[in-house]
């Protein structure tokens, strides 16, 4: 019968172990070590976890998508978690995952303790599979019944070191259970020895007890017996495990993982879950580290823990000492220059620089040569995830003043010998522009940044690009790719304008969308159907890169684009019949079912100062402590709440590291006072007239006051009975109830002097210093509005006068009252913004100006207004309907065409 | 239990038949001619239920796998290929699935054990065809709504469990588990396969046919030829292969790919070329031939016939053509062998 397998395995040759997705993985003892994807597994990710519990299944896709393009060759899914349904959940992302072909090519390892989620799982893989796992622990009949189906749903095995005695700790253990697993399988249940993969447990080492220091030898003498006894057999398992007593020493543990793979691997070990971004490379481990570390992991000396962990004080978070460390520069001359690329070392590149060119026969060479050389590895290193998005940047940085030094040498060698026309040879150019009335511009110098550092060639026009400028520019340079960015909402007109100019002028290049308020929905919804070729909504910078070499790869550019343009009709078609569910009231309606506050009990508290104040000059110092520092990691695109994210496993060590850069920066501009900040704010008497629309009186009554209205929009989408259709009025008491109310607005800065500030970086080919004066500005400009609320609240106005909040509070909004800002959710329509700075007189009084778009200038500046009632809480207006752009097109007296364009976003399709 | 097919396939290249549907049209069978005795009331139209005819035309059937065989076929397969509850969901008739491959089965294995009879030095065997069914269990049929499936792996396992059941019952030789669209489907017939086999204590021989669909050289599940063959090679098969939607020529490329891999025997029963613009197929049995030849010159396959618009003629080339090469040499035949 089936049995015979073992016994002719010694005299055949090798049996790969051969997976399936849509396409094979086929492992032989010459495959470099398998690396398992292990971010979509409920209990390695509290991201994943997240999104799970929120059904947020199309952002777990771009997870397992990334990990796919980050190059893990096959994905561990795991769904055990005592509040998610695991079996549905399983099964359900199993299912979006098989419609995804750029994730479904790998395998899928089906990841569970539960074996009723390990076999819905198999049920709906059309590949082969990997079940992780089983083992001994209940007894042999349930491990060869779930052995025996799991062969016949075709699918490869880990097995776990584990019986029912409990888990193998020790090699003799080890040995005892594999041999024993093993000959079950193959013996009793058929199983093909090739597909078993045995996890022989790894246990942390250096815990203090005795008993835990053989913990990795052990598994790598036991991986070591499993090649040599077990034909075809394969070794597998979580390596982080081992360093775990070091945890908080990212030094150390990188250090030790590579040291333990470099033996497990020597040893046998060919599959493994290891996170890229914890492992040093083997061979820059300093040598002292790398012999204690040894001593640990191979169990040399009696007192190899006690003198490791003396060693790890000296190295922990040495990062800077390491760069101190100075053999590197005894190192060959493309070494120096890859070493100072990768690590962005910009100290001696341009004596290294120097030296390469004095040895190169044309300066360029230096550049295709030297340096080119570099940054692929930089490339690869960020394609494969071992590189984080600061880094990369601070690597441009080196980069761009080497090519800096060298400019001036090729100018002169291109004067003595002009190359003839056919040898300039066109490396690939990207247009990067920031759409016309949009000023803002960090996400879109993150992602050229990038961008250039895979080769790339960036003409980047700026901030408030006008779209002639963005067509002649790309005609007359004849451009591969036009990416264009925005952050406020009437960008994403701008946007979609550009995408039929450039149908009507007949470009074939593709088109790239990015920043804030741009989305996948309304790229493939309003932009891709107005533009034949190629539309890509690119959501950070890491995708740039491989989406744009999708694009402009002769080979495969037919394909992708056919993919993306057929992916796109798919989600519009999706996301229109999606929303068709929707019911809508007329805006009476709405208007019927406001939110009725009980006025006739209410008294407002009148605020202590009315009028207008103007801050001038005002202290950034004071300000520090009420930065949100959270949206500033965001920006480069590290995700994660502060402080977390500090000591957060994956990115941690990076964000450590840009804090501590950042607070150089914020240091220097606080010193030597390189930003302004200004605020202006007002505080009136205030009554909402006709539903919807809020009067305002300054100048406190007599000859001289004035009367301005605030026109609001109200929710129109039908709401649960008993929810009503909010809109900002209806916080502030109608002129009928004979009560008087009040309300104010406000613009705050911090922007002045930021642009002077990341010029000169710029100038100096510092991009990384210039995004982040832009980054920590905005930040400033947030604090800053947050603090005058404060102060609004407890002295100008008063009405809080008790209150006491954490700045954590404070982010949480815990505040009494709400400061809602045009352009946001509760009043998405910018148009208010030129009211505001009517009644403030805010660019005569702060010089902050409004674009043709209304964005600020400078860009990091807040407006908004404040209200003060106890109910007022922040709310998304959501979709309306043409009837209410009408009526307030009429309120505000414009024309209903210029209402229409303003409120684009916010109008419902239907 | 060892069945002689084996030896069979270490010695010569077999022949399968051609188009059953292609031949069955000749026929110009009529609603009435259809419906036969039996189902002269059914409520619904029958027209284009190929399967049941086996129930009212046994005859037609009978006289179609007659001429595959004179024409050189060392292989039919039963009338069965829409034989689940599932697909003749469409006619309302899943209670006469289990009738129909039965019935199937006997008219095959009648007419083949007279052609063995007759020349025993060439012994004929009946392949039990098994299809793809209609509803595909990893794909959506919704794009709205990529994650819905029609179907399930269980639903799918009965279904083909039955069908094998009543195929083995009716005197079967092997199965065909063919015209693979969805890999996963395929998988839950082998499951199926693989329980009667434990339930019975039985061997199996299994073929494995797969579709690639078009020149993106992929199953319509999006599986390439190697993805595809790794996934089904689980089970000990008699052979594996690829069958329909492309011609001979277009077929070469996927059949190299799973002749260099594959440890089992490797079939291919192309259409006859692709179809015209009416739909039709007009490739004559003298150029699928040619086209053939260069799969004997490479020494690609073990078993080869023909699927959409292939005829007696078309099967008669190929076997006469066949006669003089040798078959591909099969490395695990031996393995194979020693499990059955």
């Amino acid at each position: 019968m089936e049995t015979g397998l073992k016994e002719t395995s010694s005299i055949t040759d090798f049996r790969p172990l051969k997976l399936s997705g849509l396409e094979p993985l086929v492992i032989t003892p010459e495959s470099n070590f398998v690396n398992v994807g292990e971010r979509t597994n409920v209990a390695g990710s509290r991201k994943f976890l997240r999104l799970i519990n929120e059904e947020k299944f199309d952002e777990a896709l771009d997870i397992a998508r990334d990990q796919v393009e980050g190059g893990a060759q096959i994905i561990d899914i795991n769904m055990d978690d005592g509040l998610i349904d695991g079996k549905k959940a399983m099964v359900t992302f199993l299912n979006l995952i098989a419609a995804e072909p750029d994730i479904s090519r790998v395998p899928i390892m089906i990841d569970s303790s539960k074996w009723e989620i390990i076999e819905a799982g198999l049920q709906v893989v059309q590949g082969k599979c990997v079940v992780n796992s089983i083992s001994l622990k209940e007894g042999e009949a349930e491990f060869i019944d779930h052995a025996k189906k799991i062969k016949r749903y075709g699918a490869a095995v880990i097995v776990m070191a584990f019986d029912e005695v409990g888990q193998a700790d020790n090699y003799e253990r080890r040995i005892e259970i594999v041999k024993r697993s093993y000959d079950i399988l193959v013996d009793q249940v058929g199983f093909p020895p090739e597909d078993i993969i045995f996890d022989l447990n790894i246990f942390p080492v250096a815990t203090g007890m005795e008993e835990h220091r053989l913990n990795a030898l052990d598994f790598i003498r036991a991986t070591k017996w499993v090649k040599e006894n077990l034909p075809y057999a394969h070794v597998s398992g979580g390596v982080s495990n081992v360093s775990f007593s070091f945890r908080g020493n990212n030094v150390v543990r990188e250090a030790m993982h590579s040291v333990f793979l470099y033996h497990a691997i020597k040893a046998g070990m060919n599959i493994g879950i290891v996170n890229p971004t914890m492992l040093e490379v083997y061979d820059d481990i300093p040598k002292d580290l790398l012999e204690h570390v040894e001593d640990v992991i191979l169990d040399r000396r009696d007192d190899a823990t006690e003198r490791l962990l003396d060693f790890a004080e000296s190295v922990k978070g040495t990062a800077k000492e390491k760069t101190v460390d100075l053999s590197w520069r005894e190192e060959p001359l493309q070494d120096r220059i890859t070493r100072a690329l990768v690590k962005g070392i910009d100290a001696y590149i341009l004596e290294d620089v120097e030296e390469a060119r004095l040895a190169s026969e044309k300066p360029l060479h230096v550049i295709e040569g030297h340096l080119m050389t570099g940054m692929n590895v930089v490339g690869d290193l960020f394609g494969d995830g071992k590189m984080f998005l600061p880094q990369v940047v601070k690597s441009a940085r080196v980069m761009k003043k080497a090519v800096a030094y060298l400019l001036p040498y090729i100018e002169e060698e291109k004067l003595k010998n002009p190359p003839p026309a056919s040898e300039k040879e066109k490396s690939n150019l990207v247009l990067m522009a920031t759409v016309k009335g949009d000023v803002h511009d960090i996400g879109k110098n993150i992602v050229s940044v990038v961008l250039a550092c895979n080769n790339y060639e960036i003409i980047d026009l700026g901030v408030m690009v006008p779209p002639e400028k963005i067509i002649a520019t790309a005609k007359e340079k004849n451009v591969d790719i036009i990416g264009l960015s925005g952050l406020i909402t009437p960008s994403l007109d701008e946007m979609v304008f550009l995408a039929k100019e450039m149908k009507r002028q007949d470009f074939k290049v593709p088109l790239l969308i990015g920043g804030a308020t741009t989305s996948k929905a309304h790229t493939a919804v309003k932009i891709d159907p107005e533009y034949p070729e190629s539309v890509v909504h690119v959501n950070d910078a890491s995708r740039a890169v491989t989406v744009v070499g999708d694009l402009l790869n002769p080979d495969s550019s037919v394909q992708y684009k056919a993919g993306i343009k057929e992916e796109y009709a798919l989600f519009r078609e999706r996301f229109l019949t999606r929303g068709k569910k929707r019911e809508f009231l007329s805006i009476e309606q709405a208007r019927e079912n406001k939110w009725k506050l009980d006025w006739d009990t209410f008294e407002a508290v009148k605020p202590n100062e009315l009028g207008v104040q103007v801050i001038e000059e005002f202290d950034l110092e004071k300000l520090v402590d009420y930065i949100d520092w959270s949206p500033f990691f965001r920006s480069w695109d590290l995700h994660g709440k502060y402080p977390d994210i500090l000591e957060d496993e994956v990115v941690g060590a990076q964000a450590k590291e840009l804090f501590a850069d950042a607070k150089v920066i914020l240091k220097k501009i606080l010193d030597e006072k390189l930003l302004k900040a200004k605020a202006i704010f007002g505080l009136f008497p205030a009554n909402t007239v006709n539903d919807d629309d809020i009067e305002i009186v300054t100048s406190g009554g007599g000859e001289n006051e004035e009367k301005f209205i605030f026109r609001t929009l109200r929710q129109q989408s039908k709401k649960a009975s008993g929810k009503p259709n909010i809109a900002l009025s209806d916080f502030i008491a109608p002129k009928e109830s004979g009560k008087q109310d009040y309300m104010g607005c406000f613009c705050v800065t911090a922007g002045f002097g930021t642009q002077e500030l990341a010029e000169k970086y710029e100038a100096d080919h510092d991009d990384y210093n210039s995004i982040m004066v832009k980054a920590l500005a905005d930040r400033f400009a947030e604090a800053f509005a947050e603090y005058l609320h404060e102060r609004v609240r407890k002295e100008h106005w008063g009405y809080a006068s008790e209150e006491s909040l954490s700045n954590d509070a404070l982010i949480k909004e815990e505040y009494k009252g709400i400061r809602p800002a045009p352009g946001y959710p509760a009043c998405p329509d910018h148009l208010e913004k030129l009211t505001i700075w009517d009644v403030l007189k805010v660019k005569e009084n702060i010089g902050v100006e409004l674009t043709e778009s209304l964005a600020m200038w400078p860009a990091a500046s807040v407006s908004g207004y404040y209200f003060a009632n106890p109910q007022a809480r922040y709310f998304g207006l959501g979709k309306i309907k043409m009837d209410q752009v009408t009526d307030f097109a009429k309120r505000k007296n414009i024309e209903t065409r210029l209402a229409e364009k303003w409120l684009n976003p916010n109008i419902s399709d239907q | 239990m060892k069945t002689t097919i084996h030896d069979e396939l270490r010695k010569r290249i077999l022949v399968l038949d051609g188009a059953m549907g292609t031949m069955l049209q000749r026929y110009k069978f009529t609603e009435e001619d259809f419906r036969g005795e039996k189902f002269k009331d059914w409520s619904s139209p029958v027209q284009g239920n190929n399967d049941m005819l086996s129930i009212t035309q046994p005859e037609a059937i009978a006289e179609v796998h007659a001429n595959y065989f004179e024409a050189g076929a060392d292989i039919v397969e039963t009338n069965t290929f829409s034989g689940t509850t599932i697909a003749m969901a469409d006619y309302g008739m899943e209670d006469y699935v289990y009738e129909l491959n039965y019935e199937s089965a006997k008219i095959a294995k009648k007419v083949a054990q007279e052609f063995t009879e007759k020349e025993p030095e060439k012994p004929r065997f009946v392949a039990g065809a098994m299809g793809p069914t209609n509803k595909t269990a990893s794909m959506s049929p919704d794009v709205n709504d990529p994650g819905f499936r029609a179907i399930s792996f269980d639903e799918l396992r009965t279904a083909y469990k039955q069908q094998a059941k009543a195929l083995l019952d009716g005197g079967v030789d092997l199965l065909l588990v063919e015209t693979i669209f969805d890999t996963l489907n395929a998988k839950a017939a082998l499951f199926a396969i693989e329980e009667i086999k434990e339930e019975r204590n039985i061997e199996i021989p299994v073929m494995v046919s797969g579709t690639i669909t078009d020149a993106s050289g992929r199953t319509l599940s999006g599986q390439t030829a190697e993805a595809f063959l790794i996934s089904v090679e689980h089970m000990p098969l008699l052979s594996v292969g690829f069958n329909c939607a492309l011609g001979a020529k277009q077929l070469t490329p996927y059949l190299e790919v799973v002749s260099g891999k594959s440890n089992f025997a490797v079939s291919a029963y192309p259409n006859a070329g692709l179809p015209n613009a009416f739909g039709e197929y007009d490739e004559t049995a003298d150029e699928m031939a040619a086209q053939i030849k260069t799969y004997l010159d490479k020494q690609l396959i073990n078993i080869v016939g023909g699927c959409c618009g292939t005829t007696p003629e078309h099967i008669h080339a190929i076997a006469k053509l066949v006669e003089g090469y040798a078959p591909r040499p099969l490395p695990e035949l031996k393995k194979t062998e020693a499990a059955l």
